[in-house]
């Protein structure tokens, strides 16, 4: 009798578990379905925004933000995709997990326009925000709300020293951002020129390293230090031109070629000069 | 435009032919008016010694002593620039040496000509058109050219210190090319601070701590103690995972947890490598890689810096790291290659 109790209670504890892996496994399905859906649904070029609701709550328009313009390369989920898989139109989706960026990431490459990708082999640059301001906070609520990450940076850079920001830009930053932070080239890659960046992205790109830039930790360089390389970075939109003639603070190549253009033009005229005389 | 061009070069062209003749005639009807009308002469039958056309000078021997003591100045300035050019390692030739002698003997020799030119060369000034074929001009002009050094009496002298003087000048300039290869002294070249056991420090001097090295990043690093100026002595350090490493066969266990140490300086034009790209999504991103910004010289940090593109010939130097029990990271030998640009005759090999 208690046998029979026990087996019929194990058979029924078993079918009872195996329902519920069911459930949660269809409504996986269910939902990655529907994600799929959103994403096949997406535009070539521009983003697909959700109906508006005005009282959705920030999040929730975040995840259909997400589903509908970032899934088919970073999962519905943010969980991120390793090898490149057919997505929406010619979209072939690869990219990192988000989980644990937090809201710091997802706010930089929003808000300069890294994100979205058209292709995932595209280099990111600085372009026109697809995204609406709330927007852009809605998503960014969404990937920071996926798992435990930095929050947006709040640097100070008035609390910052120039000379000591020109030191340790200079010593960590200028190779590929020019001394006068006028970006240039990595092999493979541009570098982007630093004028007309807001305080809190700098401080995002150092902390994360976008694309092919190193990351540098607080323990590399500390929010101090951080504050200083910010000031002075800022100082390079109006940088004080000693010359009176900055030929685009590009350094040693404007200025030579300048100065070759200025010899020929003299070298020209003395031959005409010389010309006139002996006539 | 074209009616003016044609009429003003017809007018010119009897114009200067003239004077200039009219002129050549006046200066040598002012220096002796006779001799003028018989220099023709003496010149057509070429017999006697011609006339004088340059007044006479009266031989001037202190000018002379003062041009052969400046010329001997230059040289022994020039002299000067050779021997300290030899004297020094070439780290620490000291510049302002070398320009007050390069400097010292062109000015001598600058000032030979000057007191040679104003106190002993008979002045005329003459003002011709280019010559047509004229023997007898020609003749003059040599003469003239004779005659303006009659008041020099120790010719021979002169012309010997001035031809040495333009020797051991044209010898000084020519002693830099000596830098371009190993003939003189090449140790300071091969010289390196790193031995066993040597602490890396960071541009601030403090001791690194292998758990301080993070991926993703880069570091400078010098050796401790030793000449930050040495080119031997920087590195640029960074941290793969593990088990990206490709290191050349030989190498095993010279990268502690991943942590790698490279020559900051470019085999190719000794720039410093400044650049470290760093994907953050290898799968679609560029590999990890260390750039010149000099001429983009790109090496591959996980296979010890082998040179995947740009004109550097071969890989940066890697120096083996190892553990000390505190944590901090220490050299474990010297370099795998000679450090510094590729200078003549190096491309591989160990230094020695």
């Amino acid at each position: 009798m208690s046998r029979l109790a026990r087996t019929i209670a194990t058979r029924l504890r078993g079918a009872a578990g195996a329902r519920a892996r069911w459930g949660a496994l269809s409504a996986a399905a269910l939902l990655l379905a529907a994600c799929e859906g959103v994403a096949l649904a997406q535009p070539r070029g521009g983003v697909l925004t959700p109906p508006s609701q005005p009282a959705k709550p920030t999040v929730q328009l975040g995840h259909e933000l997400f589903e509908a313009n970032c899934a088919s390369c970073h999962g519905g989920l943010g969980q991120g995709i390793s090898h490149p898989r057919p997505g929406a139109g010619d979209i072939s989706g690869a990219a990192p997990s988000l989980h644990g960026v937090g809201a710091e990431a997802a706010d930089f490459y929003l808000r300069t326009g890294f994100m979205p990708l058209s292709n995932i082999h595209a280099e990111p640059s600085n372009r026109r925000v697809p995204f609406t301001n709330k927007q852009v906070e809605a998503i960014t609520d969404f990937v920071a709300s996926l798992g435990a990450g930095p929050a947006i940076p709040h640097p100070k850079p008035r609390a910052g020293a120039l000379n000591s920001g020109f030191e340790l830009f200079t010593e960590d930053c200028a190779g590929c951002h020019q001394s006068l932070a006028r970006g240039g080239f990595v092999t493979g890659a541009r570098v982007p020129p630093l004028q007309g960046v807001d305080a809190t992205e700098i401080a995002e790109a150092v902390r994360i390293g976008p694309y092919l830039m190193p990351r540098f930790s607080t323990k590399r360089i500390s929010d101090a230090q951080l504050n200083s390389i910010i000031r002075y970075v800022l100082s390079t939109n109006r940088p004080d031109n000693r010359g009176g003639w900055s030929i685009g603070n590009l350094g040693p190549i404007p200025e030579g070629l300048v100065a070759w253009l200025a010899a020929i033009a003299l070298a020209v005229l003395c031959l005409g000069l010389g010309r006139r005389l002996r006539a | 435009m074209s009616e003016r061009a044609k009429d003003r070069p017809e007018a010119q062209q009897g114009a200067p032919g003239e004077a200039g003749s009219a002129e050549a005639h006046g200066g040598a009807g002012a220096g002796d008016a006779q001799s003028g009308g018989s220099g023709g002469d003496g010149g057509g039958d070429g017999v006697e010694a011609p006339a004088r056309i340059v007044p006479p000078g009266l031989p001037d021997r202190g000018a002379e002593y003062v041009v052969l003591a400046l010329l001997a100045l230059a040289m022994l300035f020039a002299v000067g620039f050779i021997v300290v050019y030899a004297e020094y390692s070439p780290a620490e030739v000291p510049n302002q040496l070398l320009g007050v002698c390069i400097g010292g003997a062109l000015g001598f020799a600058a000032l030979a000509l000057a007191v040679l030119a104003r106190r002993l060369v008979v002045t005329e000034e003459l003002e011709d058109d280019y010559p047509q074929e004229n023997p007898r001009e020609q003749s003059e002009i040599a003469q003239l050219v004779h005659e303006s050094a009659s008041r020099i009496t120790r010719r021979r002298l002169l012309l010997g210190a001035g031809a040495a003087t333009g020797g051991v000048l044209g010898l000084a300039g020519l002693t830099p090319v000596l830098s371009l290869g190993p003939l003189w002294d090449t140790a300071p070249l091969d010289y390196s601070p790193w031995r066993r056991g040597r602490r890396l420090v960071d541009p601030h001097g403090y001791p690194m701590l292998a758990s301080e090295v993070e991926e993703e990043t880069f570091y400078t690093a010098f050796a401790e103690g030793a000449d930050r100026e040495d080119i031997a002595s920087v590195l640029v350090v960074v941290r793969l995972h593990p088990s990206e490493l490709r290191l050349p066969k030989g190498r095993e266990g010279w990268a502690p947890y991943g942590i790698l140490a490279y020559s900051k300086i470019c085999t190719h034009a000794g720039c410093a490598v400044a650049l470290y790209r760093k994907p953050r999504f290898p799968v679609v991103e560029a590999k990890p890689a260390l750039v010149c910004p000099c001429h983009y010289s790109t090496f591959n940090p996980a296979t010890g810096a082998s040179v995947i593109f740009g004109p550097a010939g071969r890989p940066l130097p890697q120096l083996p790291l190892m553990i000390d029990p505190s944590g901090h990271l220490r050299a474990a030998g010297d370099f795998s290659g000679r450090v510094g640009p590729a200078w003549w005759g190096v491309r591989e090999g160990p230094p020695t």
